[in-house]
């Protein structure tokens, strides 16, 4: 008699560890995600362009850290310096690519995004070669068990840095005069300029951002991911979808779309079938673009949210 | 006067009459044996092509140092199919046709070869493909021969591994890409002939970064012994950090394809303990002195790290093994002719190469068994050779 509570205990703690390990998983994928996808909004906010080349800001900052490890730098000053090659990167990118072509329509500008990232992801084969490298977790590789469960302290930062991310734009956006000029360029941007408005910096400026968040997500998911030329074409793709989910061009969309892809990708694979964990994420994506074709948090026209 | 002018031309124009006899003669006797080859030197699989092309050159050099085959030169033809299928196709067309060469040998990717293999077989030219799939041998075409193991071999020399440690209950996880599933079938196909049951069957996708969830699933799966991971690339030690991350403690192995000191550095310290089947070229030095290959694989990672530079790989030794191949066929067929140079590989026996003992035949135009594989554990960061 007394077997049959403790064997229902048993189940209901191993059952619970087992959802506890899909959501860790899912929840440092998503915020992976997430980070990539604020990328694609925030440029998105200020041209209208989708950059491809988001993921390959990914892979960037983290063969360039791997190269700063190699010649003796220390971890943190590696990291920062990989951020700082990669903003280098995306403003050139803006520089150089983009905006002598600006008075091209959309779709020219989104396809030399994709050359762009064809190009950076050549050029790192040819810097880097095609092997992948590790990095070093920031904090040791030891996981924590909580509830059964096996979490890595690399989550936890990964997860960290995200909210960071998320009240750190928040403020840009909300208390800062730049931040409102990015808005207010991507409201309008003729009104903009008449009002004053930089709208070519504000351009820069958003590239720069863009790759600084991609650089962000690099070096946090570089120590569970690896690292290696091709690392940020699913990140991008990915980290796209999140975007397109929350709606394109809403920051905050662009974080909670990250988070229903990774955790649905995590819960599939775990309780369904991991044959069809790509698939069930992109049917929620194609599901609700179907039923509110601007994704979960869209702006309609030049509403503002 | 007239005499001594004349004698005088006679000493200089004669010897210069006898040595163009003579350079006439060497020639005719040494019309060269063509060696056609087409290699990924650039592209995808630069990593695999072009360790190739530098043994395929060193070693022709040296046949050519040693008096060539059967006193002939021979004449190296490659060309760079820069890891396309088409161009493949392309040059083997004109190796066939405008330099009619005696013999192919190269074929860096399975794609590459079998593109080529139609053509070859019209042409009736004996072909050594350097490239991995089974069905490239299977079933078995007249012209087309294959040095490096197949994927068939490796799942069995892990599953001939697990046996002897009493495990028979396997679960597998295997990624997306083409040496994934070739893996994972052959494992799906090996299970029952070799008396071992796939109790759990898990897969991931391309560019995925974190694989607990399915690891998760199989740690809670009954009566799992053992886990093999099926991949290639950086997922093998992704998969290495998240087994020991979950606390997955059966026995783990992987396949040849994380067969490279980066899966042990990616891994991070969690591929202690992993057990795959590697080239014995890998751990030539810990192979014991009565092992078969130990002399051969020895000379050729010497020779090759000395001009080269870099350190050996497997693939380099399917060159080596497809070029003495073909050489010693047609030192035992006497010449080029291209039908009996072709029984003649077919005829191979006992020949130690880089990738194994190699014995063709008609039925069996790879002619390696699981012994040409050998168990390594990894223990302290490098390979342990198990016996």
């Amino acid at each position: 008699m007394a077997g049959k509570p403790l064997f229902l205990q048993w189940l209901l703690i191993s059952v619970l560890a087992e959802f506890l390990q899909f959501l860790f998983s899912g929840v440092t994928i998503g915020a992976t995600y997430a980070l990539v996808g604020l990328g694609f909004a925030i440029i998105y906010n200020a041209s209208h362009v989708i950059n491809f080349a988001q993921g390959e800001f990914v892979m960037i900052s983290g063969m360039s850290t791997v190269s700063l490890l190699a010649v003796g730098m220390p971890l943190p000053v590696a990291l920062l310096l990989a951020v700082g090659i990669t903003v280098v990167v995306g403003v050139a990118l803006e520089k150089f690519a983009v905006e002598p072509a600006r008075n091209a329509s959309v779709v020219t500008l989104i396809i030399i995004t994709i050359g762009a990232s064809i190009f950076l992801r050549g050029a790192a084969e040819v810097i880097w070669g095609r092997d992948f490298h590790s990095v070093p977790a920031f904090s040791g590789s030891e996981p924590i068990i909580i509830g059964g469960a096996a979490l890595l302290p690399q989550s936890l930062w990964v997860i960290g840095a995200t909210v960071v991310v998320i009240i750190a734009l928040r403020w840009f956006f909300g208390r800062t005069r730049t931040g409102k000029a990015m808005l207010a360029t991507s409201y309008n941007p003729l009104v903009a300029r008449l009002m004053g408005i930089n709208t070519r910096f504000i351009l820069s400026l958003s590239f720069g951002l863009a790759a600084m968040l991609g650089a962000l997500a690099g070096i946090l998911i570089a120590p569970i991911s690896l690292t290696y030329p091709s690392v940020g074409v699913m990140l991008g793709l990915k980290g796209f979808c999140a975007a397109i989910l929350g709606g394109l061009g809403n920051p905050m969309g662009a974080i909670l779309g990250g988070l229903i892809v990774g955790v649905s990708e995590a819960m599939t694979a775990g309780y369904i079938s991991s044959a069809y964990k790509d698939a069930v994420a992109f049917v929620i994506i194609l599901v609700v673009l179907v039923m509110i074709p601007n994704g979960l948090f869209g702006v309609k026209g030049t509403e503002r949210v | 006067m007239i005499g001594r002018m004349l004698v005088r031309l006679g000493r200089a124009v004669l010897p210069a009459l006898m040595l163009c006899g003579a350079t006439t003669a060497t020639l005719q006797a040494a019309e060269p044996v063509k060696i056609g080859s087409f290699l990924a030197v650039t592209g995808g699989a630069s990593f695999l092509g072009d360790p190739e092309k530098k043994t395929l050159e060193m070693y022709v050099d040296a046949i050519n140092a040693d008096g060539g085959i059967n006193g002939q030169p021979v004449e190296l033809i490659l060309y760079d199919s820069g890891t396309s299928a088409k161009q493949a196709l392309t040059f083997v067309k004109r190796l066939i046709e405008q330099d009619e060469v005696d013999v192919i040998v190269g074929g860096t990717t399975s794609g590459e070869t079998m593109a080529v293999i139609r053509e070859v077989e019209k042409a009736g030219v004996p072909f050594i493909s350097l490239a991995g799939a089974g069905v490239i041998i299977d079933p078995v075409k007249k012209w087309v021969f294959k040095t490096p193991h197949t994927d068939r071999l490796a799942v069995q020399k892990i599953f001939d591994d697990m046996k002897a440690r009493g495990l028979t209950q396997v679960a597998l996880l295997s990624g997306s890409g083409g040496f994934d599933k070739s893996c994972r079938k052959n494992a799906q196909e090996l299970a029952p002939e070799m008396g071992m049951t796939i109790v759990a069957d898990e897969s991931h996708g391309k560019g995925d970064t974190d694989m607990t969830p399915q690891l998760t699933k199989i740690k809670n799966t009954d009566g799992v012994q053992a886990f093999l991971y099926c991949g290639f690339g950086a997922p093998t030690s992704i998969v290495a950090k998240n087994v020991s991350q979950i606390g997955l403690t059966v026995p783990h192995y992987q396949t040849q394809g994380s067969a490279s000191m980066k899966f042990i550095q990616g891994a991070d310290g969690a591929a202690e303990g992993a057990r795959l089947p590697v080239a014995a070229l890998l751990v030539v030095d810990q192979l014991p002195d009565d092992h078969p290959q130990k002399q051969v694989a020895t000379a050729y990672r010497d020779a090759y790290e000395k001009k080269y530079g870099e350190s050996v790989s497997a693939f380099g030794g399917h060159a080596y093994d497809g070029l003495y191949i073909v050489a010693q066929a047609m030192e035992r067929a006497g010449g080029t002719d291209k039908e009996t140079v072709r029984t003649e590989i077919e005829n191979t026996k006992n020949f130690i190469g880089a990738d194994g003992v190699f014995n063709m035949s008609a039925t069996d135009h790879l002619g390696l068994d699981t012994r040409s594989f050998v168990m390594v554990e990894v223990k302290d960061g490098n390979w342990k050779l198990l016996q």
